[in-house]
């Protein structure tokens, strides 16, 4: 189905525009109108269905839903639900204390604060988008691993001290979940469609630009000489690259996919787009007001490392 | 009549307080627009994710950065 994208960038490139097959700008071009076409397309469409998933998933109720379950069951219920639930950083806090106060063992929230932004629609359309839905299941397979591992560990660690004391103290008031009719869920689906666009847009043709230009003039296999599996120190620095990156996947990944065309390997890649994603100091210094450093180090310790794991564990694979 | 915004302030909560205090003088109310953003406050209305609209002490929606025209439809009834 996405083929047609190919087909319209092929007659806009070849046929209005008169390039020559083959030379570094028609390829650039023609990188360049593939994908901003089809990503457009994507965002808009999924991110709608997204929205109509997450209008019945509020996180009033993801947190009733968690509240005494079994321990494993708890940590992968949370990471799946990271997924559909709505979340921005700033809502880090209230959604923190939310959970803790409703008896959500710490792990589990981890889990569930690690998915949110790790795995989230904008990063898993853009990845099926440029790199097809292997590479989009595999990263949000791995993604899931990853809030749960880092998620049981942080909770073995048994690190409630480390919660600033007045989130004990909080008692929670229960607001009433509203039930939406259909027309209310459209509604809010199309303005969350909207809200995601304008914060967006510029980022995703921002990089989607600049993956044209790596596509179309950086030498084949290039990075593959400075980044390729051979150098067992790409990968943490891949990840330390990450970090500062936060809240650009979506300017981020049509880069990454440019390249990965130039020999980047896929852990690597993979580990750089979840540091992007799952890791930034926004968050952390929201984080900080209910979190004690030591457990925002551990935190931010567990989740890079198990996130470098990931990415040597692909490259051997791969 | 009072309306709480409710958020840390970050982007979404600034510019919902704008639409509040807009929907509010467009129905001619007279409002009192108070911003809360200590958690402990934010959490004992129950709100999890911000930002969060608050309209004499019931909270009428949370998580979205609603539209004047939304709250104006919170303010009449």
């Amino acid at each position: 189905m996405l083929k047609i994208f190919t087909i319209l960038a092929d007659l806009v490139t070849y046929s209005w525009l008169n390039l020559e097959p083959g030379n570094h700008l028609t390829e650039a071009v023609h990188f360049f109108i593939e994908d901003t076409t089809k990503i457009f397309f994507l965002l808009v469409t999924i991110i709608f269905v997204v929205a109509m998933i997450r209008s019945f998933f509020p996180p009033e109720r993801t947190r009733r839903f968690l509240a005494g379950k079994n321990l494993f069951v708890a940590h992968v219920l949370a990471a799946a639900l990271g997924v559909v639930t709505p979340f921005c950083s700033c809502s880090a806090c209230p959604l923190f204390i939310g959970f803790v106060e409703a008896g959500i063992p710490l792990g589990v929230t981890f889990s569930f604060l690690i998915s949110s932004p790790m795995v989230n629609e904008v990063a898993l359309i853009l990845l099926f988008g440029l790199f097809g839905w292997e590479i989009a299941a595999i990263y949000l397979g791995t993604g899931l691993l990853v809030a749960v591992v880092a998620g049981i560990i942080i909770g073995r660690l048994n690190m409630e001290r480390f919660v600033a004391d007045y989130v004990w103290e909080i008692r929670m008031g229960e607001a009433e979940i509203p039930d939406m009719t259909w027309k209310e869920r459209m509604d809010y689906s199309k303005g969350y469609v909207k809200e995601i666009l304008a914060k967006i847009w510029l980022y995703v043709l921002g990089g989607i630009a600049v993956g044209a230009l790596v596509h179309g003039y950086v030498p084949q296999d290039f990075l593959l000489r400075y980044a390729g599996p051979s150098n067992p120190l790409a990968v943490p620095v891949a990840v330390i690259l990450g970090v500062p990156l936060y809240s650009n996947a979506a300017g981020v990944i049509p880069i990454v996919e440019a390249l990965m065309s130039k020999g980047l390997p896929l852990g690597t890649t993979l580990a750089f787009m979840m540091a992007v994603t799952a890791l930034s100091f926004p968050e952390m210094v929201i984080l900080s007001q209910v979190l004690k450093k030591q457990l925002i180090m551990t935190f931010v310790g567990i989740v890079s490392m198990s996130i470098i794991i990931v990415g040597y564990i692909f490259n051997m694979l791969m | 009549m009072k309306i709480e915004i409710l958020g840390p302030g970050c982007a979404r909560c600034k510019a919902l307080e704008a639409n509040a205090k807009q929907a509010a003088e467009e129905l001619g109310l007279d409002a009192e627009v108070i911003k809360v953003t200590e958690m402990g406050k934010i959490a004992a209305y129950g709100v999890m994710s911000t930002p969060g609209v608050v309209v004499d002490g019931k909270v009428r929606g949370s998580g979205k950065l609603f539209s004047v025209d939304e709250i104006k439809k919170m303010l009449q009834d």
